[in-house]
């Protein structure tokens, strides 16, 4: 006969309000089985929690139901004062009576008969609960981050200082990111490659970070603590360890008229290039289709004037893995291409703004490179088309953000804030410019962030349209901007020398491949899916996974930095214990029973059950089963619902327990 | 290749030139056209924006007699036709009560099946490489500004034609034979529509921005697909060259003209004798 | 919850509802230099329930439905069909303003032609319009302009004396009564 304890809160008046405690007292104490049924004004509180210790204890309970608020509240605390007394704290069922009762029902007779019913359900559940042990994983203390901007640059270093090794893997060439191609920073007017490199020289020389550049992530096998990663290091053509970044050989290369990525387009880079003077690693790359030696055997120049031999021609693609217990996605944003070239079928770019037809509208990044001293103009602000200085610019914000019919429906978050700060760049080096910008709205809730927009407008006199821009065509060389003003109601046309557009701010390409990989959801745009929008920002769905910057929503570098601590934060949380523990209450296939239908592997949404094969004590093969990886499973049932043959049963939330529970419903 | 035919009023109005070179050309494309017996106005501009009802009840009597005679397919060659026809189609569609509802208004049942196009689709279907192989006199000295207007594209929602900002079906047709369309900023900016009669000033000011950035981009004429446009461009533009002070003298050819022109028809069966503006192609702009 | 319908929303078969006020509708407008009200103000105006200005102004009558409203908007509000329902609105109210009583007497005459001869017969539409402008408000000026193009089109074959009449012109009128009928 069971020995169960049902201690019952009045949580003040919240339950006791409308709950008759002590006929509800009277009535469970006949429940059979139960022990021990008292009440109390605050169960969570010292007193409260020591009654329960001392009852435990006193009459050897080898059950307990507490009845007050929901689990989500008090479960941990009650399952802690059971393991004090020496109770297992599995065996341990709380039974909401405040949530599911008192606090959604008024008439009194009957919220007391409901709450009756309720905590004889816990006790039937807690008569069949069975004591168990938290799983214990092992764990490899590595971690992996994929993106080297600013993001992925905070969260390595943040875990290599914890003391941790961590592998952090970037497609380009440098690790840097956007922020390493911007020109100043919102609010202070930082330069950005300023703050930002001795960040990045700081990861290159860090004793405990591995960095992979040019490199991208191929394939990830394994679970939470035990991750195998395939990455794929591009050939570089370039010998890293003979190499000492002199230049010499991107002197001479005759092959010049490239389009510079990290220029975004506005200048141009030899097919041998390193993609910024402050680079990290600082050692070239050869970008293959335009190296005339690697494409038509002409040419090898570099290789010629290479004093160290460092040129190898004859390099390959390496794919080498790498084993992590936990791994950070930083992967960063891209901008909207707002020309008719997308990717995705419902975009359409936006062709009344003339983008990739007019030279001279640009959108933003493009803009930081002008403005950049280290950029194809040295910080001189100068048209594309005829390298004339612009004496009118034209700034439009929200392209392609908060529109439902052509682009995105959210809001970008950073444009209001930047197209400010372009338009106080464009004023201190042009001073008889004019800086003219359309908006809808000025989102500017940072710290700083709403002084910084008035002094745009009060001190360098940026003038700003609150209207959107219709269209923009070319005449007699002027860009004409048609917009509208419609706080006076009026249309605008504005004849600009320069348009810089504010184009949406998006995941950058391949994140949706990259996040099936580790099972991490995403959203209809893209962005990478926390656990919890509110309270666990940085968590996924898949353990030991967690996300950090633009990937996971349009955001700022003070944000994305405060992100990237945070997954770090994470990341040292788990390596901070010897072993991962996890929840024991997961799913247990009975391999006898089991058919290997294998339908629970996949309908399992976090991939953690495994086909498997029942042997005998000498190794032979009796049969295939399907078998639950305890390192992965996260309880949630899918499996047990779908099983033909009832092979599959949770932990904590057995058919049996669940059935006992409604058949005391029906007494 | 045969397709039911809707002209409309214009076609066979002031814009009958229109009609004779979209007739001329198409024959000689090998297309046959079955004029819709006893079409009626599809209400134009003065329908939708009086009476809602009335503007849906005269497009869907033409598609119902359509319908009734079996054309699965109907050229509509002025866009703002087509752009009635297909808003019809899609408002019966979304709604079977209102179907319902205006069968009763037209006496004639209806089920907006038929699918209506416009001269460059037809075009289209015809084949743009069977055209280019047809050509016997290459157009290698016109440099057309292709003038899509505001009802050929817009709007794309229901139209499903063409990028309604940065088009380029009449130009794909145009280099087929031979000619050099000019990249130019007003391809689909309203020359003032039906305001001709009623609100001229805007015409005039609006049509004239049009001729002005064509000639601005080398273009030696202008080539449309909408009779109101032809109207405005052609038919107005001495007026607006008197009243803007302007000089503009540019030819305003219909699509089907070009077509006719390069397959070796003369300018009377085309009807481009009727067109006001007769200017030799101006020299190009370089 | 109950919220009340929107009298131009339902008219118009789109949600004025949705309108941000960006703007675009006006930036884009080839009449919005010459109009009294913007077209993001007559939406406006619909959202508030006050549609009484916007059936009042000039500015309905001088959108030529060119769609580009329409066509660029971001929340996929119809403009150019709320323009279509002011207009409705605004005759069946009789609040035309003033300033445009020469169009909408040329709509006027432009449905009364269609009505009588189911096509369009031009000579005597530009006949009707002509008069009907002039008695309403004396413009000799108009009277006679575009009189000098007459002599052109019927050079060029392309004005025709006796216009084109419909066979069954009695099912048109019936459509008509029918339509306008229900007002």
């Amino acid at each position: 006969m069971s020995r169960i304890g049902v201690f019952t809160c009045w949580c003040g008046e919240n339950i006791a309000r409308t709950v008759d405690i002590e006929r509800l007292t009277e009535a469970i104490a006949q429940v059979p089985g139960v022990r021990v049924a008292v009440n109390y004004k605050y169960m969570c509180s010292d007193p409260g929690q020591a009654s329960i210790r001392d009852k435990i204890v006193e009459e050897k309970l080898d059950g307990l139901v507490v009845a007050a608020c929901s689990p989500h509240m008090h479960l941990k605390t009650f399952r802690r004062a059971a393991a004090a007394a020496g109770l297992n704290p599995y065996l341990v069922e709380m039974a909401n009576v405040r949530e599911h009762c008192s606090w959604v029902h008024k008439d009194k007779e009957l919220a007391t008969t409901k709450a009756i019913e309720i905590i004889r359900m816990a006790v039937e559940k807690v008569r069949r609960n069975h004591a168990l042990q938290p799983i214990r994983v092992p764990m490899t203390k590595r971690a992996l981050v994929i993106g080297g901007g600013v993001a992925g640059i905070q969260a390595s270093l943040d875990i290599a200082d914890a003391g941790y090794e961590v592998v952090l893997v970037e497609r380009d060439p440098s690790i840097g990111g956007k922020m390493a191609g911007l020109s100043e920073t919102f609010p202070t007017l930082d330069c950005s490659q300023c703050i930002l490199t001795p960040r990045m020289v700081e990861v290159g020389q860090h004793p405990r970070i591995k960095l992979y550049t040019y490199s991208e992530v191929e394939g990830v096998e394994g679970f939470v603590g035990n991750f195998k990663v395939q990455i794929r290091k591009k050939a570089r053509y370039v010998d890293m360890d003979k190499c000492t970044g002199c230049g010499d050989c991107w002197a001479v290369c005759p092959s010049k008229k490239n389009l510079s990525e990290f220029d975004c387009g506005m200048g141009y880079r030899k097919a041998i290039y390193i993609p910024f003077p402050q680079a990290v690693p600082a050692r070239p790359v050869i970008d293959k289709e335009a190296c005339l030696y690697l494409k038509n055997g002409k040419c090898g120049v570099c290789a010629k004037k290479c004093a160290p031999q460092a040129i190898k021609f004859d390099d390959q693609d390496e794919v080498i893995t790498e084993e992590v217990g936990a791994v950070i996605i930083a992967t960063g944003y891209r901008l909207y291409n707002i020309t008719k070239d997308q990717d995705n079928s419902k975009l359409t770019g936006y062709g009344e703004y003339g983008y990739g037809m007019y030279k001279d509208v640009i959108d933003g990044l493009q803009f930081e490179r002008l403005a950049s001293a280290s950029g194809p103009t040295s910080g001189a602000i100068k048209r594309p088309s005829d390298g004339a200085e612009p004496k009118k610019i034209v700034f439009i914000s929200c392209v392609g953000s908060r529109d439902e019919q052509h682009g995105m429906t959210y809001c970008s978050k950073i444009c209001c804030m930047y197209v400010a700060k372009h338009a106080m760049l464009y004023k201190h080096k042009v001073h008889d410019g004019e800086a003219h910008i359309f908006y809808m709205d000025i989102r500017a809730g940072g710290k700083n962030y709403e002084e910084f927009v008035r002094r745009a407008i009060e001190q360098d006199g940026a003038v700003y349209h609150r209207g959107r821009v219709s269209k923009i065509t070319q005449e007699n060389g002027k860009l004409v901007v048609r917009g509208a003003d419609t706080l006076i109601g009026q249309p605008v046309t504005i004849e600009a020398d320069m348009v810089v557009l504010a184009s949406a701010m998006r995941p950058s390409e391949g994140a949706t491949r990259l996040a099936q990989m580790l099972n991490v959801g995403v959203d209809e745009f893209g962005f990478l899916s926390e656990s919890h929008p509110k309270l666990r920002p940085v968590e996924t769905n898949a353990a030991g996974v967690f996300i950090c910057g633009a990937c996971h929503a349009p955001k700022d570098i003070p944000e994305a930095v405060a992100q990237a601590s945070a997954a770090a934060g994470k990341v040292a949380i788990m390596f901070a214990n010897e072993e991962l523990t996890r929840e024991p209450e997961i799913a247990s296939v009975n391999e006898l029973t089991c058919a290997a239908c294998f339908t629970c592997v996949r309908a399992c949404p976090y991939t953690a059950i495994e086909k498997a094969m029942v042997l005998d004590g000498r190794g032979n093969f009796i049969k295939n089963t399907a078998r639950v990886n305890p390192g992965l499973c996260m309880g949630c049932g899918t499996c047990v619902a779908v099983c033909p043959s009832k092979s599959v049963d949770l932990e904590g939330f057995s058919e049996e327990q669940i059935y006992s529970q409604v058949e005391s419903l029906a007494l | 290749m045969q397709i039911g035919y809707y002209p409309g009023c214009a076609l066979h109005g002031s814009s009958n030139d229109y009609e004779m070179s979209v007739r001329a050309t198409l024959t000689a494309l090998g297309v046959q056209l079955k004029e819709l017996d006893d079409w009626i106005c599809c209400g134009a501009t003065a329908a939708h924006s009086i009476n809602k009802k009335l503007s849906m009840a005269l497009p869907a009597r033409n598609l119902a007699i359509a319908e009734r005679d079996g054309y699965s397919e109907m050229l509509a060659p002025c866009p703002m036709c087509s752009m009635e026809l297909l808003k019809t189609i899609k408002e019966l569609s979304d709604s079977p009560s209102l179907r319902r509802e205006i069968a009763e208004v037209i006496e004639l049942p209806i089920k907006g099946k038929t699918q209506v196009v416009n001269i460059i689709q037809v075009l289209q279907m015809v084949g743009v490489e069977r055209i280019r192989e047809a050509v016997k006199r290459p157009l290698s000295e016109f440099r057309p500004a292709c003038y899509y207007g505001c009802l050929l594209t817009r709007p794309a929602k229901i139209l499903k034609f063409d990028d309604p900002e940065q088009p380029d079906s009449m130009e794909e047709i145009v280099e087929a034979l031979g000619a050099k369309p000019v990249q130019w900023n007003y391809k689909t900016e309203c020359c003032g529509a039906g305001m001709t009669m009623a609100n001229e000033d805007t015409v005039i000011s609006l049509s004239h921005k049009i001729l002005s950035n064509a000639e601005a981009h080398g273009a030696n004429c202008v080539v449309v697909a909408c009779p109101m446009c032809h109207v405005n461009l052609d038919m107005k533009q001495r007026d607006i060259e008197r009243r803007q002070g302007a000089r503009h003298r540019l030819m305003v050819y219909y699509i089907s003209d070009l077509i006719g022109l390069a397959l070796g028809l003369g300018e009377h069966e085309l009807g481009i004798d009727r067109h006001f503006v007769s200017a030799p192609l101006a020299a190009v702009k370089e | 919850m109950e919220t009340t319908a929107n009298l131009i929303s339902e008219m118009a078969h789109t949600a004025v509802e949705d309108c941000y006020q960006c703007g675009k509708c006006t930036a884009g407008c080839p009449m919005a230099d010459v109009m009294d009200l913007m077209p993001n103000q007559i939406v406006r105006l619909a959202q508030l329930g006050e549609e009484g200005r916007a059936v009042a102004c000039g500015a309905i009558w001088l959108c030529v439905s060119c769609q580009t409203c329409t066509q660029r908007c971001p929340k996929s509000v119809d403009i150019a069909a709320v323009m279509d329902a002011m207009r409705q609105l605004s005759l069946e109210r009789g609040t035309a303003s003033e300033s445009v009583k020469r169009t909408v007497a040329f709509q006027r005459a432009f449905l009364d032609n269609i009505r009588r001869n189911g096509r369009l017969n031009e000579l005597e539409l530009v006949g009707q319009y002509k008069t009907m402008a002039f008695l309403g408000d004396v413009s000799v000026p108009l009277l006679f302009k575009d009189a000098l193009l007459a002599p052109k089109m019927m050079q060029r074959g392309k004005l025709h004396l006796i216009g084109e009449k419909v066979k069954d012109r009695a099912v048109v009128r019936r459509i008509f009564d029918r339509c306008m009928r229900q007002e």
